[in-house]
């Protein structure tokens, strides 16, 4: 009877103990953009593994996925976000001015521009590059056909075209001559997907075109299948653009549910070795490759880079120049 | 339609199975505003905040023209054509007996379960110039994905519901005698078929165009993947509308969203009126008989 009410007792310490336990769970949502699925998966695990580690608290960190500039505008909308990581500054920056939800110089407080990890434009193309495509300019020849989503729906699509810009600018430094080859170059797109991802299917599933342009860790992605290998290769362009990814924790919504400390250690942690392991792992140029054996770092090719504050004065003005209503892309496909 | 009369013997002993009039009429609203006016009631609020000239503004940029003249044109054919294929599988559904009538019955009404992205991927796959039809059509010239006449196909695929199942009751209540008593009085079938059967389908016909075409205005998920996309060309209004969210131009946004509301709305309107004016001209017929 005595060992019987033991039990019971310890039954429900035990429970109790679990109860106060799972109390202290903390859930924390990080919402980002669709290629970095597989990366926040790997970097979820870990952290929470690591924290658990650390303080003894069960971290559950949910992710959501889509593009970035819709997931942007949910935040505005009130999807509850602790941190989010975006394709481009210009989304966390909306997130700032219209939704004020975060300061407008949040950029400034992580290191690199508060983009952990980079990445760069680079061309898929089929096996044995039949077109012969080796820069931007030959992106415009007739009958080169060219597949790149939608500026206007894709974060993912703007660093494509900036790129294209960038090279543009260095090749005819005048005005009228960069616009005059985006205008040519677009006339070659014969299908705008509204996202990176549809601009994959488009290019891989469907066959269409002969040059696919394409985060470099969307491009090592799937080259990491053997079957699509023997099928694509990657051709790295004479010039291209250092896309930057931010993160940044969203303070309003932190504070509501004090995770500041929790959310600002995740972030933190893209940093740390293992993080920019992680992210190399995953086809993303850590931002601190010193932090990363060397090997790991053989599968990303030298390339020059713009970037986006000395190449176009930041995203605010890249924004509003090139994407805008009326802006340099509407322009482009202004009939004549 | 038998079941229709069983409430009434109930009701006039004071009997009805839902609380009194008042009370539903009151839930039914509630819920009718939650759901679908507030909703709206936002979207119009927001839109008359734009004001006329705002709106006009917004309509009038050369852009918008064109995607909506892509929208309003698309969506005409599509629906046409929906209604007289629709009509064509409600009268095999519902004259004949064949093995696998039912799977037809019941494939039907997929479209209306179907994410319509998953449908618009999967026309993509089969009209694009390596899919199951495009590589037979691309040689001949004939391009279907990433044009206009992709956009039809996207949008008869989830209009053909609407037009069958507005149809197939009509045409179960008909009943073959009509068409024999025509047969034996001498008419031709085609006689038999412009004045006997096509009067009596008519109003059901064009409730399922009107709603087919409703609903193809705003069809979004299964248009963007076979469309293309390319502005003045394959780009539609409710693409349109999510570019200019994308810009956070709300103010453009509503105005797209506040025009294609408003013929969608006249367009529901003028199913509603239908019934009323061809019973109006079928009374009148019988005083002159």
């Amino acid at each position: 009877m005595k060992t019987h009410l033991r039990n019971v007792l310890l039954g429900l310490t035990l429970a109790l103990a679990a109860g106060a336990a799972s109390a202290k769970d903390v859930e924390l949502l990080n919402v980002s953009y669709d290629p970095t699925r597989e990366f926040y998966a790997d970097v979820n695990q870990r952290f929470a593994a690591q924290w658990k580690q650390q303080s003894g608290e069960t971290l559950n960190i949910r992710a959501s996925h889509g593009g970035s500039g819709k997931q942007a505008r949910a935040v505005i909308d009130g999807l509850e976000a602790d941190v989010v990581t975006l394709a481009l500054a210009a989304d966390i920056d909306a997130i700032a001015t219209n939704g004020k939800l975060l300061p407008t110089d949040w950029q400034k407080r992580l290191p690199h521009n508060s983009s952990p990890y980079t990445s760069t434009i680079v061309f898929l193309v089929r096996k044995g590059n039949p077109k012969q495509i080796r820069d931007w300019g030959d992106l415009v020849k007739p009958g080169v056909a060219v597949i790149t989503p939608n500026p206007k729906t894709s974060g993912g699509a703007r660093w494509n075209y900036l790129a294209a810009w960038a090279w543009a600018s260095q090749e005819y430094r005048d005005g009228d001559k960069v616009v005059d080859f985006l205008t040519r170059l677009f006339k070659n797109v014969p299908v705008l997907d509204t996202g990176a991802r549809g601009a994959t299917t488009t290019f891989v599933e469907r066959g269409i075109g002969d040059v696919l342009l394409a985060w470099e860790n969307e491009a090592l992605l799937t080259l990491s299948d053997a079957d699509t290998r023997a099928k694509y290769e990657i051709v790295v362009p004479s010039l291209s653009i250092k896309a930057e990814p931010p993160v940044a924790w969203v303070d309003k919504n932190i504070d509501r549910h004090g995770t500041r400390k929790q959310a600002e250690a995740y972030l933190q942690f893209l940093y740390s070795p293992e993080g920019q392991r992680l992210a190399a792992k995953h086809g993303y140029r850590p931002s601190e490759p010193d932090k990363v054996p060397a090997a790991e770092l053989a599968r990303f090719p030298q390339v020059k880079q713009v970037t986006i504050d000395t190449a176009f004065g930041g995203w605010k003005k890249a924004q509003a120049e090139h994407f805008a209503d009326g802006g340099f892309f509407d322009k482009i496909y202004r009939p004549r | 339609m038998s079941t229709l009369s069983l409430p009434l013997p109930l009701a006039r002993r004071g009997r009805r199975p839902l609380p009194g009039f008042g009370l539903s009429l009151g839930l039914g609203l509630a819920w009718l505003s939650v759901v679908v006016l507030l909703p709206l009631a936002a979207l119009a609020i927001r839109a008359a905040g734009l004001g006329m000239d705002g709106w006009l503004r917004a309509i009038q940029d050369p852009r918008v023209q064109a995607s909506l003249k892509l929208s309003f044109s698309a969506s005409l054919v599509a629906a046409l054509v929906a209604s007289l294929a629709g009509a064509l599988v409600a009268w095999v559904i519902v004259r004949y007996r064949f093995p696998g009538r039912r799977l037809l019955d019941a494939l039907v009404d997929l479209p209306f379960a179907l994410p319509t992205a998953v449908a618009g991927i999967a026309l993509t796959a089969i009209y694009s110039a390596n899919g199951w039809v495009g590589r037979w059509l691309e040689p001949m010239g004939i391009k279907i994905a990433y044009t206009p006449i992709g956009i039809v196909i996207a949008l008869i695929f989830i209009g053909l519901p609407f037009a069958v199942r507005t149809v197939q009751p009509v045409l179960e209540a008909l009943g073959h005698e009509q068409e024999e008593a025509a047969a034996s009085l001498g008419a031709s079938r085609l006689t038999t078929l412009r004045r006997v059967v096509l009067p009596e389908l008519l109003p059901a016909l064009l409730t399922g165009f009107s709603l087919a075409f409703a609903r193809a205005l705003g069809e979004y998920g299964s248009v963007i993947f076979i469309a293309g996309n390319l502005p003045y060309k394959t780009e539609i209004a409710p693409l349109l509308i999510t570019i200019r969210l994308e810009e956070y131009d709300y103010a453009g946004a509503i105005a797209i969203a506040a025009l294609l509301l408003a013929a969608s709305f006249v367009c529901l309107l003028a199913i509603n009126a239908i019934p009323s004016l061809f019973a109006h001209e079928r009374k009148g017929a019988r005083r002159d008989a």
